[in-house]
């Protein structure tokens, strides 16, 4: 964990209500994919906690959805404007246990973390498949961004739009995997949970306070004891969560 | 030469600085990030007498200002800090640290002040009497003189160690309540607790809160705790560890010329782990601004 000032690069509308901002910053202190970041806007006295959907070669970018009005007071920060940012939070996913045909499987805004989960699992030589599923089609992004990563990627749209009619369950069936990773809203979590086939691991989202473990504000029980989302989490084996 | 060193209690502070209990863990999170023996003290996680999970999520709302939050008291209870929290505790932090405890009855603040007695790096106890308290109809210890009176002579029977006694301001006459823990045989008070409020979510048309009502703390709140420090201090003798939105070096001069001997600082250290440290580093600064030499003479200065 460190406390950085990040810069803007890019700020740019890639989906509805859903931006993709670049920052230039110190990234050391991102190890693992599905970590997230926490960051001090101006007139705002809590931070935000924004997951991390990629960070390389200094460049640290998340995608974030605008739900209200800290979201919507970032989605107007312009190039140059600087946040200072918790890094490094968070334990993230662990790809060790992937198998070589991993699942990837985002919903919404759970989607970005999948992305630098996804290089990964590429760089390790395995072959994900990867579903992303959104309600329609003016939400669907980064579908391009996954097919250059080389990964097969499933869209699923709640209206049919694009893609997979259904939700990201109705993507799943029939699909031949060694173990999923997944992030996305609570119901769609608990979705995977019932239609996955083999373990894997789920990033959950909860108000927080600190981020780093110092409130209990995000605590939760597994069936491994208390656990504190930003700390301990956000990502929980399949085998330790009580619903 | 500046002088930041204040007595508490018996006790000699290397600077009035203290985190707030239920802000910083049991430490070791903010050890990390800096040296934690730079801090007066620190008032460690509050404990009760058998574990506790809390209430349920969300336990956090932002407000303007300030933030709400309704944890509800979750700590490993008493065996288990004695047992895996001081223990890791006492690897990061070789000064005296203040033990906060809540209970839900007379007999578990008993229970617990006594389980923890014999914790030779414990320099204080802080009681927490803004608990709710199931024996007495549902009112909080901290919000009956009588009762505060009754826990605070309970627990000075088992323990020789100084007590402060953490009350809650969500009350019409804080002064009464400091009075009865100051008859009841208390070594010192801290104030103020969080003032109780709620957020409602616009969307939802519910409280963002689970349990619908949290505790208001940030620097909204200091006003109200510089009020009540000033109060308190005229009425009782005994220390005043004052905190309330506390988040620089300014705030703790203003907070301990209303009173305060020693100051807590609670929900800063959520938005900036680094807070203590920067007020520490800030203090001497400020001082020099202010022309005080020795910051334990301007505790009640503005009186």
């Amino acid at each position: 964990m460190k406390d950085i000032i990040f810069k803007v690069i890019s700020n740019e509308l890639i989906a509805k209500n859903t931006y993709e901002c670049k920052l230039s910053g110190d990234i050391s202190d991102i190890t693992a994919s599905g970590q997230f970041v926490n960051i001090k806007l101006d007139g705002f006295y809590l931070r935000r906690p924004i997951s991390v959907c990629d960070a390389e070669g200094g460049v640290l970018t998340i995608i974030y959805k605008v739900v209200g009005e800290g979201t919507e007071a970032m989605s107007r920060a312009e190039a140059g404007t600087e946040w200072l940012t918790l890094t490094g939070l968070g334990n993230g996913y662990n790809t060790s246990l992937s198998g070589d045909k991993p699942l990837l499987i985002g919903g919404g805004a759970g989607v970005p973390p999948m992305y630098m989960l996804c290089k990964k699992l590429i760089s390790e030589g395995k072959a994900p498949t990867v579903i992303l599923g959104f309600n329609t089609e003016n939400e669907v992004f980064y579908k391009e961004k996954f097919e250059e990563l080389g990964a097969k990627v499933i869209v699923a749209t709640a209206d049919g739009s694009v893609g997979v009619r259904g939700f990201v369950t109705d993507a799943m069936a029939g699909l031949d995997y060694t173990y999923f990773y997944t992030c996305g809203p609570e119901p769609m979590l608990k979705a995977v949970y019932n239609a996955s086939a083999t373990s894997g691991q789920f990033s959950f989202e909860e108000r927080m306070g600190c981020g780093f473990g110092a409130c209990m504000g995000c605590s939760c029980k597994t069936k491994y004891g208390n656990k504190r989302i930003c700390r301990d989490g956000p990502v929980l084996v399949k085998e330790e969560i009580i619903w | 030469m500046i002088n930041t060193k204040v007595n508490l209690c018996g006790v000699e502070l290397d600077n009035p600085i203290i985190p707030a209990s239920g802000t910083f863990g049991f430490g070791y999170e903010f050890a990390e990030l800096y040296d934690i023996n730079m801090l007066g003290s620190f008032s460690f996680k509050g404990t009760t007498l058998e574990p506790r999970f809390g209430n349920p999520t969300p336990r956090i709302a932002e407000c303007s200002s300030g933030m709400l939050n309704a944890v509800g008291l979750q700590n490993p209870g008493v065996d288990k800090v004695i047992s895996e929290e001081l223990p890791k505790l006492r690897r990061v932090f070789h000064k005296p640290v203040m033990a906060n405890v809540s209970g839900f009855s007379v007999h578990e603040y008993v229970e617990t002040v006594r389980r923890l007695d014999g914790e030779g790096d414990i320099g204080w106890f802080e009681v927490n009497i803004s608990c709710p308290n199931v024996h007495g109809g549902g009112m909080s210890f901290g919000t009956s003189p009588e009762l505060a009176e009754q826990v605070t002579r309970a627990v000075r029977e088992v323990t020789k160690k100084p007590i402060i006694i953490k009350l809650s301001p969500n009350v019409t006459d804080i002064v009464s309540i400091a009075k009865a823990c100051e008859a009841g045989g208390a070594d010192g008070v801290s104030l103020i607790n969080t003032l109780m409020g709620m957020r409602i979510d616009l969307k939802k048309r519910r409280p963002i809160i689970a349990n619908k009502t949290g505790g208001f703390s940030g620097p909204a709140i200091k006003p109200v705790a510089v009020r009540m420090i000033y109060q308190v201090y005229e009425a009782v003798k005994i220390p005043i560890v004052g905190m309330g939105g506390v988040a620089t070096a300014e705030d703790v001069i203003e907070l301990m010329l209303a009173g305060a001997t020693a100051v807590e600082v609670g929900a800063e250290n959520l938005v900036n782990p680094y807070a203590c440290r920067d007020i520490i580093e800030a203090l001497p600064k400020a001082m020099e601004k202010y022309g005080i030499e020795s910051i334990d003479n301007i505790i009640g200065a503005a009186h």
